[in-house]
């Protein structure tokens, strides 16, 4: 078999692997989010199927794919399909570029435990991000719903704004970094700072970090800032007229989305799979380690989503769009130059 | 890095086809599986029951299109910045002084727009297509 | 891993770029152009991650594909697509269209056939320079002064847009 026929083979089968595991971790996601808000309002969340209500995704996933696919009359057809389609395709698109950990040993085969590792990695991600808008405003526009047209422009106009927050939080890490790869940036975090704290962005850039977690929840359309499907306003905003597997893909796509924003935070501000070593395993388990520490980060990432959505009240639109530009943009701004001071500064 | 440099491309390729094929398999499946069973009720656009009256695509206010527009400036000017975050460490001070003049400019256009108004959204004046009363008492900016 | 069927990849693309920028103006549906704009976009987008420029190229996406088309398809969105597709297509300024495809057309040939001097030759790439380096220490040391005229450019466009947009300043 040639050279090429083996990359391609090899990639395809690391593709696979990654969604599968990807689209699995999306439905627990969906499972403990019912499971831990029910518990902060005092209910029991999902216990009907299978212990604990283990197997609720697995009902979920096949009453979606068994439900009526209804296409209202007026819609514009192509693009009312696209839509979800795009949704779903560029938040399953992001996952190719984030590293998990250092290498994977089977034996005596060895690879890097990311699809690709391309050093334009963090732009890559960028370029999804504001990609994604297109599944949003096409949704909306082409369902030819009053509502589903006041959500996505609603769901638009606040994705572009706090675009471009994001874009700028991202630049005082790279700042620190000096590189748009993401291995660099996670490998420019391993140490300590003076001999106890670990080396991670977080501690210098703190800000930049509230930022960029401020700025991803109103990107992933997450409460407090979930006003494009405000259900006591919009019904259900830009997929009001999206029933069956159409509605869950776009369901899919916000919970992939979770968990790109979970990862590219791990990897920016939290050191991404550096973490204790945990010596007295086995040699087996320890090349598997980092990627424990990779998704116990990711895993309080999406704990602190499902809180805050168990803990705060819904923004007003105007309230969002003033916070977005009034409030974040600014302190993005102040953020950069402070650093670059400070390093200007220091650098010999 | 030549050998490298497609071939580290070449996954997100894969990558772009593989999620292709998943959500337009998701799509034709669920048409495929699940039942039609379509009356004329069922296919009207959803609005709480009503009959919905007229085309739900009308004009809507300007301040969505100045959003966007300023979204692309302030990403352009983010853009500007990446490539100088990355080699900061060789600009040293100069490129301190060079970004601050940069985003100086920059941001005098964002207080400009701050002042006229445009981040806003709860002031129903002049700024709509739509045209109504001015409510904004005389002097008020 | 040697790079095989490049060609192929550059034929592919370029097919793309120029099926979907006819696309673009043959549509009658301003929807349909945008879509096939998006797509021209995205294939230049590929085409500068082949000539080894990938900054360009995220650039490309994250400022073309996920900005401006996103405001044009603000645009498009609401303006009446029935009332739309009444309206004639083309205009009758083709004599002009005409002189100015002739004029491109030959200076595209000039340079090609006689600019070997015009631009300085192309360096190709070594490995150890990234090319957002690249672009990063050309742009903040050599062109300095473009860059910061750049902001200025902003400005204007920031209160351009603002000007346009208000009925009253």
């Amino acid at each position: 078999m040639p050279t090429w026929a083996q990359f391609v083979l090899l990639s395809a089968a690391k593709s696979v692997v990654v969604i599968i595991i990807l689209l699995t971790a999306v439905a627990y996601a969906v499972w403990l989010e019912r499971k831990v808000v029910g518990r902060m309002q005092n209910r029991w969340g999902p216990t009907r199927v299978g212990p604990f209500g283990l197997l609720q995704p697995l009902a979920d996933g096949i009453k979606f794919i068994l439900k009526e696919d209804i296409i209202p009359t007026n819609v514009y057809k192509p693009l009312y399909i696209a839509a979800p389609m795009i949704s779903v395709a560029l938040a399953l698109m992001s996952i190719a570029v984030v590293p998990f950990g250092e290498q994977l040993r089977f034996g005596s085969f060895s690879t890097p435990a990311q699809i690709t590792d391309v050093n334009v990695a963090l732009l890559v991600l960028l370029g999804v991000t504001s990609v994604a808008v297109y599944g949003v405003a096409l949704a909306g526009w082409s369902s030819n719903s009053k509502y589903s047209l006041l959500g996505s422009l609603r769901a638009s106009a606040q994705m572009v704004s706090y675009e471009a927050s994001l874009g700028l939080s991202l630049i005082g890490v790279l700042l620190l970094s000096g590189s748009l790869s993401l291995r660099e940036i996670v490998n420019g975090q391993s140490g300590t700072y003076f001999g106890f704290l670990p080396r991670w962005n977080f501690f210098p850039q703190f800000i930049a970090f509230f930022v960029y977690l401020t700025a991803a929840f109103a990107e992933t359309n997450r409460i407090p800032f979930d006003l494009p499907e405000a259900e006591t306003e919009l019904v259900a905003g830009y997929h009001t007229e999206y029933s069956s597997m159409k509605f869950a893909m776009f369901f899919m796509a916000e919970y992939t989305n979770m968990f790109t924003v979970a990862c590219v935070g791990t990897l920016l501000f939290f050191g991404g799979w550096h973490g204790p070593a945990l010596t007295f395993l086995p040699m087996v388990v320890q090349s598997f380690v980092p990627l424990f520490w990779f998704a116990f980060k990711i895993f309080l990432f999406l704990f602190l989503y499902i809180w805050i959505r168990g803990t705060l009240p819904r923004f007003r639109y105007d309230q969002l769009m003033a916070f977005g530009w009034k409030v974040l943009l600014p302190i993005a701004l102040a953020n950069i130059v402070l650093t670059s001071l400070y390093i200007g500064l220091t650098t010999p | 890095m030549p050998d490298n440099y497609l071939a580290s491309y070449l996954p997100l390729l894969i990558q772009f086809l593989l999620v292709g094929a998943i959500a337009g398999g998701m799509v034709t499946l669920s048409w495929l599986i699940g039942k039609h069973k379509n009356t004329a009720a069922k296919l009207m656009p959803y609005e709480c029951g009503m009959a919905p009256v007229g085309d739900a695509r009308q004009r809507f206010s300007v301040k969505f299109y100045l959003v966007a527009m300023l979204f692309i400036l302030f990403d352009v000017e983010a853009i500007f910045l990446y490539p100088w975050a990355v080699i900061f460490r060789e600009l040293k001070m100069f490129g301190f002084w060079e970004m601050l003049i940069y985003v100086l400019v920059v941001l005098g256009g964002f207080i400009y727009v701050w002042k006229k108004g445009v981040l806003d959204w709860s002031r129903a004046d002049s700024d709509q297509i739509v045209a109504l009363p001015d409510r904004a008492p005389a002097g008020s900016r | 891993m040697q790079p095989v069927a490049t060609s192929w990849f550059f034929y592919g693309l370029s097919a793309v770029a120029i099926v979907s920028a006819l696309m673009v103006i043959t549509r009658k549906n301003p929807v349909h152009s945008a879509i096939s704009l998006v797509f021209t976009l995205l294939s230049l987008a590929g085409l500068y991650l082949m000539l080894y420029a990938p900054f360009v190229a995220g650039v490309q996406i994250i400022l073309y594909v996920g900005g401006i088309m996103v405001l044009f398809l603000f645009v498009i969105m609401l303006v009446n697509i029935e009332h739309n597709l009444r309206e004639e297509q083309f205009n009758k300024q083709w004599l002009v269209a005409t002189i100015a495809t002739v004029v491109l057309g030959a200076l595209f040939g000039y340079v090609y056939y006689h600019g070997k001097g015009f631009f300085p030759a192309a360096v190709p790439p070594t490995p150890e320079q990234v090319n957002t380096q690249q672009i990063g220490m050309s742009l903040y040391t050599a062109y300095m002064f473009p860059f910061e005229i750049a902001s200025v450019l902003l400005l204007v466009a920031i209160i351009g847009a603002v000007v346009m947009a208000k009925k009253r300043i």
